[in-house]
């Protein structure tokens, strides 16, 4: 079976997806089946913040492929996440239809309140849901495969890729803040009424966009761990560890990298999708590459490269998110920082590593020790030369 | 490459290590150099500044006519329709004032200008100027008349209507007098003045003696843009000639407006072409305007680069924290602003070895405890202190609050230097620039010629070789990280004096800091200047175009793509050692 | 010299050449590899300057020379890993590689061995081998690929020549320096170029591991070409028949280790330099 050959030797990524499957249920019979007033009832609220952890846990796995598997660090993946995000927010504005506040039929209410009068031809075919999905997985899939071409093609990595690519989020956010760009500029995309005929605020509604987010994170799952499983995914850790021996045994390595990068960026933006209708807004703030560093941290935080890792990365960090933000706002920047360094010094594996710590020696090594963050050869031109 | 051999590394004696201070110690002593002379400067600018004119001129003074003024005299008919009830007649008498001033007029426009004119109607009616303290005198005889507080005295109100005719009477008056100090003020203030034809002859008739050049040519031009709208077309002519060198807005959209309606078909070609002359020389000044902005902007850059350009250039250290060093230093500057509110120049001058020392210590801090640990791996040192930059932002947010604190510019910072009405530049902007030039220079030769240096490219290049040297690699790692953010600390000082000071300052300049680093090409900090200057002037000539935000964009772009063409910057290392 | 275009069905005599597949070097007239007149230079320093070379089809050449001669630099013009500024690389006489992607001179046609040894260290010995066997190198075959008998039976293979049969599942991480030359050996082997370049073989090695790398290289040459980078004379001398001295980016010498260590030339470089490291 497809399934039991996908996790074999990955009992980490076993659990957490038999956790992620009863959380699934659990929450739908609490907060549709279970009366409100039983202690056992799972509130709305916790139904729409745990589907939002879900898209945030399938941003972080997108992020491990490339990150843990092919050592390429990109500091703009919220850029295709965001991307994802915009292309669900059209949909969901042109189903809007004249109940905005303008009650215009065809327009939404930003491009009614800057006095345009026809729809922009890309935002021609969003009404329909299949273009729109379609659109989600495309236009974040050419814009990675455009700018990894240009950027494998040239050897671009390491730290160079992590600062291109954090300058390429930074400038969408830049052209998104424009109110001519035609996406709501300064206040993004909101209001929404309903998705694919059924309201947006409405609890079915919510469980079913959760359940979706679950099960896209597991597909998700599985289809990194596909890859990363395959003789595909070997070339990649060849090329992460030692990346001049993948080339002089003749892979073309610049066409490994696009692929992975295209495919990560396609599963960031079906996140961003999913997360676009449980927040209910989108806006250029997403973009911000600080959004993009902090994604980046669940991964670190994980446990990079075993894929299971960043999910419990990513629900452990906006855990604490929420409940500090509620508790004390001013701690939280604080907290990110120090976990930031805690994490690269003295945890470089991750949370997983603990539990490794703590049983199953007999599992083969994740990673090899020490981990290393790109080939070996490359470490020497962390120490460039000098002439000034 | 092979520069360094072992034996010109001067052993570690204690020698050394003052010899070593000492060069650290030049960058801050090159910044107060700096600083002395712009302080120089700035007192000779106040010396040679305008003392400025009391609002009312001595009447006594050489300029009014000696005999006595009957034209304010007590119970003259002007004066008694000034002081008496009616609105209407005070109107009038006030425009045949304006239209034909007696002599002596100037102290009372003047005083009627500032609201301090006064009227008494009974016993007599007569004029009187109030002073600060509410003293009135006679305009005419000096003579104390009483308080303004006193019953009976009224000042007369003035409105805008009034007032715009009121202005230029009062230009041509100072044009006419013999205190030239006034004329060169009165002359532009005519030119923004809505003029009558009356004037226009009495500036023509005053221009004989007139005997300041620029004011003269300055007065010709406005005449001639006066005669551009004259009915005769041979005056018009004979206008356009005259405003050949102009290149005032006003008098181009005079000119446009001839070259597409005159009547004339002569006239109409002639200002066509003096137009388009006029237009060539606008444009290559708005181009020198545009580059000199672009220059600026690039100084920025260069500032907020130039540390990183040590830290990432030289060390190979990912520092995302470098922008809140720049915070840091911007911060220094605030705080010691507040602490002598009145000194600001001296402030500012101390503000340059301080937040030196402030970010460069804190960033020695940051390399002994934290980046040391974390050499050899740049994705993780990035990861690390990007934390710190959240931290310390945050600590900035708690002790400042998250309010933009504004830095007040001293004197010799604040106007503009304006050169034509087509270009100017603000001389903070223009201070900033030789500012950045400096440090760039003195960072360069700092690492070129002294030992600090020679150690610093010792490391970088080949850490066992020169430990096995006797460079004591951990210490200069943590001085060449502390001079990289020092440098930060000062391009704060200088990004306080353009923007406001807040918790994200740094912030908004780290991901541009780091394309001016990586695309002049790492380790090569003529390529940082270069980079930076491209980055700024590229940026200011795309933004009239395409407006700021997106011009940013597409300067983020263009550096993309230039990187994935050139993936070692523009100016890259060469050789064997650089490509391993 | 006439003008060589690439996939010249005319080889330099003129003489028509019978159909060849596409990266098929043709080596009618013996020659495997051919440069002319190539110069690279970094900075204005030449590492390679003017430099001419001929290899025959199936020849085991040794190239020494002392440090900074470009040996390491000819390997990567060689294997396109740099291009050179001047001068014509021919593979066979129709193949221009200059014109050719890195790993597309890699997959068939020459095979390089790094003088740091460098395998994929997180992966196992098997696999380091099973990702070198010849085959495609397309990412899209690689996805869908799975193992076939006949790989591994062409592992066994391999790992049973190189002595690491029995580590077969560990991670190369784990192996030692000279463990890792072999497996290095090893990875050449699968791929099965026409050409492979080793660049010092033996270091780290003991006595017997270097006389078996002697042994394996010499059987090697013949089907495939050998090239050897080294600097130990005793093993340059156990294995050579040709040998090409470099020196600052040029052929000082070339012909039998005894002809060439007779070399006035040789002798002035050699001692006129640091001395040899052995």
């Amino acid at each position: 079976m497809l399934l039991k050959k996908l996790l074999n030797h990955d009992r980490g990524g076993a659990l957490v997806l038999l956790a992620i499957v009863l959380m699934l249920i659990w929450v739908s019979i609490g907060n549709l089946i279970i009366p409100e007033t039983s202690a056992w009832h799972v509130p709305t609220y916790t139904v729409a913040l745990l589907g939002k952890f879900l898209t945030y846990a399938l941003l972080a796995v997108s992020i491990d492929l490339i990150w843990g598997y092919a050592g390429i660090l990109s500091l703009g993946h919220g850029a295709f996440f965001a991307l994802g995000g915009y292309g669900m927010g059209m949909y969901l504005m042109r189903q809007i239809g004249d109940r905005g506040q303008y009650g215009n039929p065809d327009l939404p209410d930003f491009m009614v309140f800057l006095n345009w009068h026809a729809l922009p031809w890309y935002w021609q075919g969003f009404e329909h849901f299949w273009f729109a999905a379609l659109m989600i997985l495309l236009v974040p899939g050419l814009l990675a495969g455009l700018f990894g071409w240009l950027a494998f093609r040239s050897k671009v990595s390491g730290v160079y890729f992590a600062i291109i690519t954090q300058a390429l989020t930074y400038a969408l956010m830049l052209a998104f803040f424009r109110n001519e760009m035609g996406f709501g500029g300064n206040n993004g995309l909101t209001d929404f009424k309903e998705i694919l005929g059924f309201s947006i605020t409405d609890n079915g509604t919510r469980v079913g966009l959760f359940v979706a987010s679950g099960i896209a994170l597991i597909l998700g799952y599985l289809i990194a761990r596909m890859v990363v499983q395959s003789r595909f995914g070997r070339v990649l850790v060849a090329i992460r560890d030692a990346e001049p021996r993948a080339r002089a045994t003749g892979y073309p390595v610049a066409q490994y990298k696009l692929v992975v990068f295209v495919i990560s960026a396609m599963l960031a933006a079906v996140a961003g999708a999913l997360y676009v209708p449980q927040v209910g807004i989108i806006n250029p703030g997403e973009f911000s590459p600080l959004s993009s560093i902090e994604a980046v941290a669940w991964v670190a935080t994980g446990g990079r490269g075993s894929l299971f890792g960043p999910i419990i990365g990513a629900f452990a960090v906006n855990y604490s998110k929420t409940e500090l933000t509620t508790i004390a706002p001013d701690l939280w920047p604080f907290f990110l920082g120090g976990l930031f360094i805690l994490v690269t010094v003295f945890l470089p594996k991750g949370l997983i590593s603990l539990f490794a710590r703590f049983k199953a020696k007999n599992e083969p090594a994740l990673l090899p020790d020490p981990l290393p963050d790109a080939p070996k050869v490359d470490a020497q031109k962390s120490k460039p030369e000098a002439s000034v | 490459m092979n520069a360094l051999r072992p034996p010109l590394l001067p052993p570690e004696t204690p020698q050394a290590y003052v010899r070593r201070g000492l060069h650290l110690a030049l960058i801050p002593l090159l910044c107060l150099t700096f600083g002395l002379i712009n302080v120089c400067a700035a007192v000779q600018a106040d010396e040679l500044a305008p003392v400025p004119t009391p609002a009312i001129a001595p009447v006594n003074s050489a300029v009014l006519p000696q005999e006595s003024p009957t034209g304010f005299a007590a119970n003259s008919p002007s004066v008694v329709a000034l002081a008496g009830d009616d609105g209407m007649a005070r109107t009038t008498a006030l425009n045949a004032l304006i239209a034909e001033p007696p002599p002596g007029a100037e102290p009372i426009f003047h005083a009627l200008d500032q609201g301090l004119l006064y009227t008494q109607a009974a016993p007599i009616a007569r004029l009187g100027i109030a002073d600060a303290a509410g003293q009135i005198t006679d305009p005419v005889t000096r003579e104390v008349l009483g308080n303004r507080n006193q019953a009976g005295w009224q000042p007369i109100a003035i409105n805008n209507a009034i007032r715009i005719k009121l202005r230029p009477r009062m230009d041509v008056l100072a044009l006419q007098s013999v205190d030239a100090a006034k004329w060169q003020a009165a002359s532009d203030d005519l030119f923004s003045a809505r003029l009558t034809p009356a004037y226009l002859a009495e500036i023509k008739a005053l221009m004989p003696r007139m005997t300041d050049a620029t004011v003269k040519t300055q007065l010709q031009k406005l005449v001639a843009s006066f005669e551009l709208n004259d009915s005769n077309p041979q005056v018009r002519m004979a206008a356009i000639a005259g405003v050949a060198d102009a290149l005032d807005p006003e008098i181009r959209a005079k000119l446009a407006n001839l070259a597409q309606n005159d009547p004339d078909a002569t006239v109409k070609a002639a200002a066509k072409s003096t137009l388009d002359a006029i237009n060539t020389r606008v444009a290559a000044w708005q181009f020198a305007q545009n580059l000199v902005f672009g220059l600026s902007l690039g100084s920025v850059l260069l500032l907020a680069a130039i540390g990183l350009a040590i830290t990432f250039g030289v060390m190979g250290v990912i520092n995302m924290a470098h922008g809140e060093m720049m915070m840091i230093g911007a911060y220094t500057t605030w705080l010691l602003q507040q602490a002598m509110p009145h000194h600001l120049t001296a402030a500012l001058f101390l503000a340059i070895p301080a937040a030196f020392m402030a970010a460069g210590l804190i960033g020695i801090a940051i390399e002994r405890g934290l980046i040391r640990f974390l050499y050899g791996r740049p994705l993780e040192t990035l990861l690390a202190t990007f934390g710190l930059s959240l931290m310390l932002q945050q600590a900035a947010r708690i002790i400042f609050t998250p309010l933009n604190r504004a830095v007040e510019l001293p004197a010799f910072m604040s106007n503009s230097w304006v050169i034509n009405p087509v270009f100017a530049i603000t001389y903070n902007r223009l201070y900033i620039l030789i500012f950045s030039l400096t440090v760039f220079f003195a960072l360069l030769i700092l690492l070129k010629r002294s030992t600090f240096g020679l150690r610093i490219r010792a490391v970088a290049q080949n850490r066992a070789m020169a430990r096995a040297c006797g460079v004591r690699s951990g210490w200069i790692d943590a001085l060449t990280f502390g001079l990289g953010s020092g440098i930060a600390g000062i391009a704060g000082v200088a990004l306080a004096q353009i923007t406001n000071v807040g918790p994200n300052l740094g912030q908004s300049y780290i991901v541009d800091s780091f394309m001016v680093v990586v695309l002049g090409g790492v380790g090569n900090l003529w390529g940082t200047l270069v980079a930076a200057m491209g980055i700024g002037v590229l940026n200011k000539f795309l933004e009239p175009y395409s407006g700021a935000v997106l011009a940013k964009v597409v300067v983020l772009v263009l550096v993309i793509l230039v990187i994935q063409k050139r993936p070692r910057g523009l100016f890259p290392q060469k050789g064997r050692a650089a490509e391993e | 010299m006439m003008a060589l275009s690439e996939n010249d069905t005319h080889g330099l005599g003129g003489e028509r050449i019978t159909h060849l597949a596409p990266n098929e070097p043709d080596v009618s007239h013996g020659t495997i590899l051919y440069l002319e007149d190539v110069t690279l230079s970094f900075d204005g320093f030449k590492a390679l300057n003017k430099l001419n070379l001929t290899l025959d089809n199936g020849e085991l050449r040794c190239i020494i020379g002392p440090n900074g001669a470009g040996k390491s630099t000819l390997m990567d013009v060689i294997t396109g890993r740099r291009r050179p500024q001047e001068g014509r690389v021919f593979f066979g006489q129709n193949i221009d590689l200059l014109k050719r992607p890195e790993h597309e001179i890699a997959s068939g046609m020459v095979g390089r061995k790094f003088q740091r040894p460098t395998v994929f260290e997180a992966l196992t010995i098997g696999e380091n081998i099973e990702l070198t066997l010849t085959g495609s190198r397309s990412p899209w075959r690689m996805l869908r690929a799975r193992s076939t008998a006949l790989e591994q039976a062409r592992i066994d293979d391999v790992l049973t020549t190189i002595g690491l049969n029995q580590l077969r599942h560990r991670p190369a991480g784990v192996l030692s320096h000279g463990q890792k030359q072999w497996l290095e050996i090893g990875m050449l082997l699968a791929q099965n170029p026409r050409i492979l370049l080793v660049d010092e073989p033996v270091a780290g090695m003991t006595g017997e591991e270097v006389a078996r790398t002697a042994e394996l290289l010499v059987s090697l040459a013949g089907s495939r070409t050998v090239v050897v980078v080294e600097h130990d004379m005793a093993f340059v001398r156990k294995i050579a028949k040709k040998v090409t001295v470099l020196h600052q980016g040029s052929v000082l010498a070339e012909g039998s280790l005894s002809a060439v260590q007779a070399n006035p030339k040789v002798i002035e470089v050699y001692l006129g330099e640091t001395p040899c490291s052995n």
